[in-house]
């Protein structure tokens, strides 16, 4: 063992020997590492301290920058060499404590005494060795017990050592309060030094500190205000102005005082960095001053014109925090942030983004949106999902606050589905059937854009766009009495391609087909009412001018009530079918026709063949092909649905072949057969409308009588443990309704400007797919021709589109700025479905556990403060002003920060020119002040009753009132300091 | 509160790893992994800030300089101002600078302990405690003195190591 120590103490590899090995090494790197770290633990046992202290260097090394190994095992060999007298030794071993210590070490009880011994040590550099550690392992038990040693060190002469121990200071507060009364004094009289570097410490403790609790820190503004206006240095003023721009909200007049040095530092400055953080502080908590907020935007327009992106990414960011209330500043600097929309830096882009959609209004949002959508097409993959995810965002805000027309949002959503880079599919999935249940006006158009998207082979090819077919599934199938062509839909929904989407959304395709399916069969079965209430609805939303608008919703919902409640009414159509001849329907048919689709031939042409025999025939022909594989599929969802559909198609194709092509066409329909019994009922139930639902409803159900809750179900569990229950499929419920307030749903006149939509061009694809590859084939020329209104991607005028559409928005931002009201539209909005919030608790803020800790930390800072600490120093005390002082105290308003007043009071009298001399008399003065405070409001109580008795409860400190306090988040109190500074 | 300080090369491996509050050495190596995916997909002459709230929690900010073959980066919270922080970063490379006559990564790579002088000189604990890199330098060089010093007595068994090596 010990020819073993020698031979490692001679032939030992020194850290860049390991280095050099490493890098020579580069492939075997980790066997490499980890025969030196065998090395190294042999190593470490040595007697002789200087191997020990080269193996612990090596770990070190080893540890941080590879990684290599826990150095838990060192952790006793640091502890004897942090005795070591030899200061490389000893130093090694603080760097390695340093890296490897944490709070749960075993070993940090046993350096107590060591670090003590440091800390008192002659040599400066050993002293900052053990500060240096603290810095980083102080755990609440080592500083307090180490608390003492550190007075001393705040006002030692060695400003090396003292800037550390200032430094030290904010962890010592962090962790253990109770310190705070032996080392606060000193802390504050070294803001007074005339080293910069000890006041640059302090400030910097005393913005860490600022940030954690401002409240308690407002009695030194003057102190900070005097460095605010006297210091020079750069760094001290950033701290500074980080302190004020924390402590100005709480005190109004404080920022009255520090507004105009702020801007005398704005003016000169010539670092960036200080008239940057004088700007942040300005747009952040000095708004309201008109002139100051003035300066900072001229300063961020400087910003913004410079060369140095670092210089403009900052000054929109400061943009975008004074946007909240001086929406002007950015229209002032509009063409800046336009044109930092197309910069080579990503994070530029964002901001400038950002700001663009800060500035969208009602009157603009369809222009600025087609036109960053459009801009998003020639983006990268990140930046175009930034504008994607920026437009959703903003115009779905409470509740689509910013759209007036959904048509076109709703053709805006289909549209950013189309784009090949869209990554967004969840959200517009959540917004396609958000909109569909809140917005009765725009389903129509909705199912257009449903149809268009649905019917596009090329969609199913790409996983992120699998959300939106989900929801334009959904919608097709849900709103199908507004579809123009449903075996379309049905056949898109079957496609073969279909199987490339994941099981789930597979099932939303069957069950839509189901509806679809189920749709045709009963408009075959019932062509009269079924065409009745599809030329209603198409008539509603296409000629509104032509009825009143009384009469309007009232037949919508006519309409969509006859098909829910025509079960019942079977008789009474049946007696008036009887007594039409087949001519009068066609006719009526042709009639309502020509009245609805006046303008659209094509409907004409597909409405009547859409639901003869043969077709009804094929379609369910179709059906039992598409789904008939997938009833064995694996997936529950899949299989079962498809199960359901091929099950209905069982009960009614024998009986539908059966019915001859004479007695369709006449009279028979009235003959209740039991295909139409079962199809009239699927209708029934799939014609109930869905409405959104408010997340807390659930909860207003009562439990029915006689149910108990709390059954103890475990039998049950036994009995299905191994089954496990099947997931569930009505995810649109239950995922798209987010909790929103549910009003009642008055159907608003529709309007709609005729969408050019369509006509010819359907029938021609849809004549041309028939024709040239049956019933799969679906043209995608059709994508091309639907979206024809905006250039696609690769359009080669779509280079100087950057330029046009950089105008545009310059032009279309500055009309929201102008105009700020809305303009007078000539169509109302369509109702947008709201919930109710009814019975919605505001939920009270969870306190953090940090609180508590913060909350002493404050308790102790006010103690020492308000001079609560009994120092014999201040035991005296002059007569006249204890009573001015209790005349203040009892007379002021405010009680639950009556005790620091008194103190600011005197502080302020500091700031006179005059009396700063005799600031550290009156600081002592004050301190016994406040601790008399307690006796006299017990004088006092009898005269001011409850409000004083919870002052004195305050006084008493008890540490749950105060929590008590902090909780109820008192509001906001008024002025704290008395005459102030002014 | 400055949270850390790293050093790495343009491929990626870590010269220097400083966090002010203790993670394990995993976690550290993560973090570094996951900044460097970030910076290396940045180009050049853009700004020196990145979004590192995804990266290093909350409240979070980074700013990075590039020299040579080296990243510098900074993390820190909202109670540090950016600009100031650039500067810092140029402090620190000075000094570095001054320190080795020209430096380059392979000084970095060699004087592990050095560099950590340097840092510690410079930031305390989080806080920025010293802005001049002559008054560091000043430090850095008592240290280096002091170390010297009580070498010299122990220099025999170092001598014949590095005898050995050669």
């Amino acid at each position: 063992m010990a020819a073993q120590s020698i031979m490692d103490s001679l032939f030992q590899h020194t850290l860049s020997d390991m280095i050099k090995s490493l890098r020579h090494h580069p492939i075997g790197e980790s066997k490499l590492i980890s025969k030196s770290l065998d090395e190294i633990r042999r190593e470490i046992k040595s007697t002789d301290p200087s191997t020990k202290s080269t193996a612990l260097e090596k770990l070190t090394y080893l540890s941080s920058i590879h990684a290599a190994s826990d150095m838990s095992f060192a952790s006793f060999p640091i502890v004897e060499l942090l005795s070591s007298p030899k200061f490389p030794l000893k130093k090694t071993a603080y760097l390695a404590a340093s890296h490897s210590f944490h709070s749960s070490t075993d070993v940090l009880l046993l350096i107590t005494n060591q670090l003590r011994k440091d800390l008192a040590s002659a040599n400066e550099h050993e002293v900052c060795l053990a500060l240096n550690l603290l810095s980083v392992i102080g755990t609440p038990d080592l500083l307090r017990d180490l608390t003492p040693d550190l007075v001393s060190l705040l006002s030692t002469n060695k400003l090396l050592v003292r800037k550390k121990a200032i430094a030290l200071t904010f962890r010592v507060f962090e962790n253990c309060p109770d310190s705070v009364r032996l080392l606060f004094r000193r802390l504050v009289e070294n803001l007074e030094s005339s080293d910069q570097g000890v006041v640059s410490a302090t400030v910097g403790v005393f913005a860490e500190l600022v940030g954690r609790d401002a409240r308690s820190y407002l009695a030194l503004a003057p102190e900070f205000y005097r460095v605010l206006v006297d210091c020079k240095n750069n760094w001290v003023l950033i701290k500074v102005l980080k302190i004020f721009a924390k402590l100005a909200p709480l005190e109004a007049r404080l920022g009255r005082r520090i507004v105009e040095p702020i801007c005398e530092h704005m003016r000169r400055s010539g670092a960036k960095s200080v008239v940057f953080e004088c700007v942040r502080t300005v747009v952040s908590c000095l708004s309201d001053y008109e002139s100051a907020v003035r300066l900072a935007v001229d300063k961020i327009r400087e910003f913004m014109g410079e060369s140095d992106p670092n210089l403009k990414y900052l000054g929109l960011q400061a943009l975008s925090v004074l946007a909240g209330k001086h929406l002007w500043a950015v229209g002032e600097n509009k063409e800046a942030v336009i044109k930092a929309l197309s910069d080579a830096d990503p994070n530029i882009k964002r901001e400038a983004l950002r700001l663009v959609m800060m500035m969208v209004s009602e009157s603009n949002v369809a222009d600025i949106c087609r036109i960053l959508v459009n801009y998003a097409l020639k983006s990268d993959p990140d930046f175009c999902n930034g504008i994607l995810r920026a437009i959703l965002v903003t115009c779905c805000r409470n509740d689509y606050e910013v759209v007036e027309d959904f048509d076109w949002y709703v053709s805006l959503l289909g549209e950013m589905s189309r784009n090949p880079q869209c990554r967004e599919g969840e959200e517009i999935e959540r917004q396609l059937v958000d909109i569909s249940l809140r917005v009765k006006e725009a389903r129509p158009e909705l199912v257009r854009v449903a149809r268009e998207l649905l019917i596009d082979p090329a969609l199913l090819g790409n996983p992120f766009v699998h959300r939106i077919l989900s929801a334009v599934a959904w919608v097709s199938g849900e709103y199908v009495e507004f579809s123009r062509n449903p075996i379309e839909i049905i056949e898109a929904l079957l496609q073969p391609r279909a199987n490339l989407l994941p099981p789930l959304i597979r099932a939303v395709y069957i069950q839509s087909a189901f509806k679809v399916l189920v749709f045709c069969v009963h408009s075959f079965f019932f062509p009269r009412e079924t065409v009745r209430s599809f030329s209603l609805d198409n008539l509603a939303s296409r000629v509104s001018g032509l009825l009143s608008e009384k009469e309007d919703p009232e037949s919508l919902n006519l309409a969509i009530r006859d098909t829910s409640t025509d079960f019942e009414m079977d008789k009474d159509f049946d007696l008036r079918f009887h007594s039409r001849t087949a001519e009068e329907i066609a006719m009526e048919n042709v009639g309502d026709d020509a009245y609805a689709d006046g303008q659209s031939s094509s409907s004409v042409v597909l409405q009547n063949p859409l639901f003869t025999h043969d077709c009804v025939l094929n379609l369910l022909n179709l059906v039992k092909v598409a789904l008939g594989p997938l009833s064995g599929s694996d997936e529950v969802e899949v299989q079962e649905r498809a199960q359901n559909v091929l099950g209905l198609v069982g009960l009614i194709q024998q009986e539908i072949s059966e019915i001859s092509l004479v007695e369709m066409e006449g009279t028979v329909r009235e003959k209740k057969s039991k295909a139409s019994t079962i199809i009239q009922i699927m209708q029934d139930v799939f014609s109930e409308e869905l409405v959104p639902v408010a997340m807390t409803v659930q909860e207003r159900v009562l439990a029915p009588e006689g149910l108990v809750l709390s059954e103890n179900l475990a039998e049950l569990d036994a009995i299905c443990g191994d089954i496990i229950p099947p997931e569930s499929s009505s995810f649109y419920l239950g995922g798209n309704l987010f909790g929103d307030k549910n009003s009642v749903s008055t159907s608003n006149q529709r309007n709609e400007e005729e969408s050019e939509e369509p006509s010819s061009e359907s029938t021609s694809l849809l004549a041309q797919h028939r024709k040239q590859h049956g019933l799969y084939y679906l043209p995608s020329e059709k994508v091309d021709a639907g979206s024809s209104d905006y250039p696609p991607a690769n359009d080669p005028q779509s280079t100087d589109n950057l330029i046009d559409g950089a105008q545009d928005l310059m032009m279309l931002t500055e009309q929201s700025l102008v105009t700020k009201k809305k303009p007078n539209h000539s169509k109302p909005r369509p109702v947008v479905v709201k919930l109710n919030e009814v019975g919605e608790m505001p939920v009270l803020p969870v306190k953090p556990m940090q609180e508590l800790k913060d909350n002493s930390l404050s308790g102790a800072i006010r103690d020492v403060l308000l001079g609560n600490d009994t120092k014999p120093s201040s035991s005296q005390r002059k007569s006249s002003e204890k009573s001015s002082r209790r005349r203040m105290v009892t007379d002021l308003p405010l009680d639950s920060v009556g005790p620091s007043k008194s103190i600011e009071n005197v502080a302020i009298a500091s700031l006179d020119p005059a009396s700063s001399s005799s600031r550290r008399s009156k600081h002592r003065s004050h301190g016994k002040g406040g601790h008399r405070s307690p006796e006299k409001n017990v004088g006092s109580e009898k005269e001011d009753g409850k409000k004083e008795k919870k002052k004195s409860h305050r006084h008493g400190r008890s540490k749950t009132r105060h929590r008590a306090e902090t909780t109820l988040n008192v509001p906001a109190e008024s002025p704290v300091i008395p005459d102030f500074l002014l | 509160m400055i949270r850390a300080v790293m050093v790495m090369n343009t491929q990626g491996k870590p010269r220097l790893a400083k966090f002010y509050q203790y993670l394990p050495p995993e976690t550290q190596q993560d973090l570094i992994r996951r900044v460097f995916a970030v910076l290396s997909s940045r180009p050049d002459n853009v700004s020196d800030f990145v979004e590192a709230d995804s990266i290093f929690g909350p409240d979070s900010r980074l700013v990075y300089k590039h020299y040579a073959t080296l990243y510098f980066i900074f993390v820190f919270d909202s109670s540090e101002n950016e600009l100031a922080m650039l500067d810092l970063i140029q402090v620190f490379v000075e000094t570095l600078d001054k320190c080795f006559k020209n430096v380059c990564e392979l000084d970095i790579i060699f004087s592990f302990t050095k560099i950590h002088t340097v840092l510690d000189e410079i930031i305390f604990g989080g806080q920025v405690l010293e802005t001049s890199s002559s008054e560091v330098m000043k430090a850095v060089e008592e240290i280096a003195r002091l170390e010297k010093a009580s070498n010299a007595i122990s220099l025999v068994p170092k001598s014949v190591s590095s005898w050995q090596t050669r």
